[in-house]
């Protein structure tokens, strides 16, 4: 081994070198960005800051798990010596000093519940038998949420003070606002629920009767076309009826998109032309249960229904990187960008069947980002593409 | 070398370059379009996904690295193919099929579907990039080093084309992973070795089958197993390679991405038991090269590495057109060997970079119009060049020890995460963190001081244990998990349990027992 270090070392210890500075930058700048000249400034970011973090707490509502995190937060942001919540239950949480106290909030808390207006309470309602106890007065404020007393905040500590009062009636109302803000979360996908249960029913009358009205006409020339036929179709509807997760995977789905072209193939014989580029490597993703056999059923009747002569749809699903990209395309009559925008943006038509509802659940199961695009003009055919990523938290195919 | 030979083995290596330009930019095309498919039957057998994984995995210090090390320290060294395999058989028993059910399709994938934690996958996508730089290293380097082989050209221009190759096909369509091309190569590979390796072994046979001499100037050929006869306390030396080779294997992030094509947790232990008889046969033939390079090649020229022994050997036993096509194609496999492994790495490695550091930035500052694509190719620059600017000024590491390093990262990081990830309900989310930072400073440290040199010369135990970390770093960063985690208990995440029951019970089991809600 040489003694002296070769231009290679020097150069490793250079990148080293480099890379360490990159890293000081880096840090320097996530502490400057904590760092404020004016004191006011501070005190907003910070104020800012705790009830961001108290928001995060408070997503799913008031449970305890969630109220518990919420109270530390709450508390440095009312600066009182303690903090609790209580449901019309019992207490939900307590945070700060003298917790022998907190059996008692409950009953503090009954008469706002009842009445749903802020009451103060003084050292005659708070007794303790510990003269060092800090809890000597305190402060109940009701939350209301659609209209109802759900909760109370309480702030207790040695005196209280109008400002603090104040403050208290304003926390709460802030909670009130952040918990109606998870019921409508939950609502929105209570709805989403709906409709993904409204889209399984939704086998249109029509496809059933043209079905049965092709195989009918097999049964005599071609029984056993007739009886395979049949056999599509009852698998086919029990797919479509399952009980089960909201994902599948990306086979079973093709799987099933497969049995709907081929009772579609019975109808339009050669008139229907589909064409299907599909990556082996992306059949495992999971993928919202009916997400694109709607999407085909739309370009089948796009391409096909109102149109004379040979109607191409063509299906591919490919890999790319870490998601996979699927494309449903017909050569039909296309249709106008602006109502696909409305359909889109919720203003739902009758004639693109569940356009917007597939969107929506690509959008609430991935995030917005993994929304439709469709591509179209009048007469000019349509081009339906999403992407779904592999991996996604929560997202798992139950198939 | 004669001009003849440069100009069979130049030939060789455009063809395998373009093939693989063609097929990064034609892959679409590659997959069949038909209008009657059966979905079931296209999904990708073990068997096919096994042969990708052995064709990404097969790199440079596979295809020129284990035949150098045999060569230059005898067969004590015959336990490191092994080793190079034995990975696979930890992967099966203790990852594979848990890992699949996860769900993940990367490491950080895998991170926060247990832990629900943003914050540990951040620290995963670090390590993810760090590993495969240091794995993407000796891949420039072994490039280089076969270029040279066989044209005399600077070990710069064949790193050079190397990265060039790979950007190409990575920039043009190499987002796609796809299995046949890459199952394809495991057995070009395997052609490109063996064919030539059953030549010399032929001419061998015929030459009277000389032994090499085992007591060599360079270094005895044989010895007492294990040991590691170029270091100081090579017990040591061995048991931490060793254990990198066979805990580092599941954290390389490469090998991960291939076994989410298989449809299930029983389909990626089968692809893992195909992939270990594969690469076992492969791992037959480097070795041969290191003997049969004792014997015919006692000395080797000047200036050139141990490494280049495969390369050399061809002209040293048979001079002329034999010694010359042999060398062309085993010039050809060393360069598909760095280009799918540099392509499978670059695209792991840009993946993690779009994905988790600049898109969220990109998207921030441009305002979200941002086409994907342009994105990570943006990624997949960053990801060739710096370990390519780094094998430039890179310091004279062998391959083989180079790629040891990235194994001991892995092993050190990853492998916590993986396996207390997969068997202990008990791993919380800061206990998982402190492992991953501990373990990943620790073994990082170690490997930038061994590339600086630190202690090099100066004997004793400083330069094995900071070369070899594995055997420290690795137990240091469980037991940090571990302690951590017990004194976390808060930090468990909320849904483990159910974390739990998904890895473990078989896909069946879980779809029966799922609620029938909606």
């Amino acid at each position: 081994m040489p003694a002296l270090p070769t231009p290679g070392e020097i150069g490793l210890v250079a990148a080293g070198l480099f890379a360490a500075l990159l890293l000081g930058v880096v840090v320097l700048r996530l502490v400057r960005r904590r760092r404020f000249v004016d004191p006011v400034d501070r005190a907003t970011y910070e104020t800012l800051h705790t009830a961001s973090l108290a928001t995060r707490s408070l997503r799913d509502g008031l449970t305890p798990e969630g109220a518990t995190r919420a109270t530390r937060h709450l508390r440095s942001m009312l600066g009182s010596t303690a903090v609790a919540i209580t449901d019309t239950n019992a207490t939900l949480a307590w945070d700060g000093a003298g917790s022998h106290h907190r059996r008692d909030v409950h009953a503090h808390a009954e008469q706002v519940l009842s009445s749903g207006r802020t009451l103060v309470l003084t050292s005659e309602q708070i007794t303790c038998s510990d003269p060092d106890c800090s809890i000597r007065s305190g402060i109940i404020a009701p939350i209301v949420a659609d209209e109802r007393v759900v909760a109370a905040l309480a702030a207790y500590g040695r005196t209280t003070s109008t400002g603090l009062v104040r403050a208290t009636e304003e926390l709460a109302g802030w909670i009130s606002t952040q918990i109606e803000l998870a019921e409508l979360g939950r609502q929105r996908t209570r709805v989403m629920e709906a409709e993904l249960r409204a889209l399984r029913a939704q086998i249109s009358p029509h496809f059933i009767y043209n079905c049965l009205a092709a195989i009918a006409s097999f049964v005599r020339t071609d029984p056993d076309r007739a009886r395979e036929l049949l056999l599509e179709f009852a698998d086919f509807t029990r797919y479509a009826l399952r009980r089960g997760g909201a994902y599948t995977t990306l086979r079973d789905e093709l799987q099933n998109i497969e049995r709907y072209l081929a009772l579609e193939k019975a109808r339009f014989g050669d008139r229907l032309v589909v064409s299907l580029t599909i990556a082996p490597e992306v059949l495992p993703v999971a993928v919202p249960f009916l997400a694109i056999q709607p999407l085909v059923e739309n370009a089948v009747r796009h391409g096909i229904e109102h149109k004379s002569g040979i109607g191409h749809v063509s299906i591919s699903a490919a890999d790319v990187g870490a998601t996979a990209e699927i494309t449903i395309e017909d050569d039909g009559e296309g249709s106008d960008p602006e109502t696909i925008r409305a359909v889109l943006s919720g203003g739902g038509s009758g004639n693109s069947v569940g356009l917007g509802n597939v969107d929506a659940r690509l959008r609430q199961a991935f995030g917005d980002e993994y929304g439709l695009v469709v591509e179209t003009a009048p007469g000019a055919g349509t081009k339906v593409t999403f992407r779904v990523p592999k991996f996604a938290p929560g997202v798992h195919s139950d198939s | 070398m004669s001009a003849v030979a440069s100009g069979w083995g130049l030939f060789a290596i455009i063809l395998v370059c373009t093939a693989t330009v063609a097929v990064g930019a034609l892959g679409l095309r590659l997959s069949r379009t038909t209008s009657d498919f059966y979905v079931a039957g296209r999904t990708v057998t073990a068997g096919w996904n096994a042969s990708a994984i052995g064709g990404e995995y097969l790199s440079a210090a596979s295809f020129l690295g284990v035949a150098g090390i045999v060569y230059s320290l005898g067969t004590h060294m015959l336990w490191l193919p092994v080793g190079y395999t034995l990975g696979y058989l930890i992967l099966l028993v203790l990852v594979a099929a848990p890992l699949r059910r996860s769900g993940a399709y990367t490491i950080p994938d895998f991170a926060e579907a247990r832990l629900s934690s943003r914050r540990v996958r951040r620290l995963a996508s670090l390590l993810v990039i760090a590993i495969g730089w240091l794995y993407l290293l000796p891949q420039f380097q072994g490039a280089g080093l076969a270029l040279q082989t066989v044209t005399g050209a600077s070990p710069a221009v064949g790193s050079l084309i190397v990265a060039g190759v790979v950007l190409a096909s990575v920039a043009a369509g190499g987002m796609r992973s796809i299995t046949l091309v890459q199952a394809m190569q495991y057995w070009v590979k395997l052609a490109a070795i063996a064919i030539p390796c059953f030549v010399l072994a032929w001419l061998w046979l015929r030459g009277g089958q000389p032994l090499p001499k085992l007591t060599d100037p360079g270094g005895p050929f044989a010895g007492a197993l294990p040991a590691y006869p170029s270091r100081e306390h090579p017990l040591y030396a061995t048991y931490s390679t060793m254990l990198a080779l066979c805990f580092g294997t599941m954290g390389l992030p490469h090998v991960l991405v291939r076994f989410y094509t298989n449809p299930d947790g029983r389909a990626a232990r089968r692809t893992t038991v195909i992939v270990i008889g594969l690469l076992g046969a492969f791992y037959l033939f480097p070795p041969v090269f290191g003997m049969l390079g004792r014997v015919y090649l006692p000395s080797l020229p000047a200036g050139t590495r141990a490494d280049s022994v495969v390369l050399l050997l061809p002209s040293a036993m048979a001079p002329g057109t034999l010694g010359d096509l042999l060398s062309a194609i085993l010039a050809g496999g060393a360069f598909a060997a760095f280009l799918s492994t540099a392509s499978g790495l670059t695209v792991s490695v840009a993946g993690v970079i779009d994905q988790d550091l600049l898109s969220g930035a990109m998207n921030r500052r441009l305002g979200g119009d941002l086409p994907r694509t342009h994105s990570f190719r943006l990624a997949s620059v960053v990801a060739i060049l710096i370990p390519y600017a780094a094998s430039w000024l890179a310091p004279s590491v062998t391959l083989a020890d180079t790629v040891g390093m990235a194994f001991a990262i892995a092993a050190s990081t990853f492998c916590p995460l993986l396996i207390l990830g997969v068997w202990w309900r008990g791993l919380s989310v800061a206990g998982a963190a402190a492992g991953l930072i501990v373990g990943g400073t620790l073994a990082m440290g170690a490997t930038l001081a061994t590339f600086v040199g630190v202690g090099r010369g100066t004997g004793g135990w400083l330069p094995v244990l900071l070369a070899q970390p594995a055997a420290w770093t690795m137990p240091t960063a469980f037991v940090t998990a571990v302690l951590v985690s017990l004194a976390t208990p808060r930090s468990i995440p909320v849904n483990a349990a159910r974390a739990m029951v998904r890895l473990h019970a078989p896909e069946e089991v879980t779809a029966r027992v799922r609620p029938s809600s909606g």
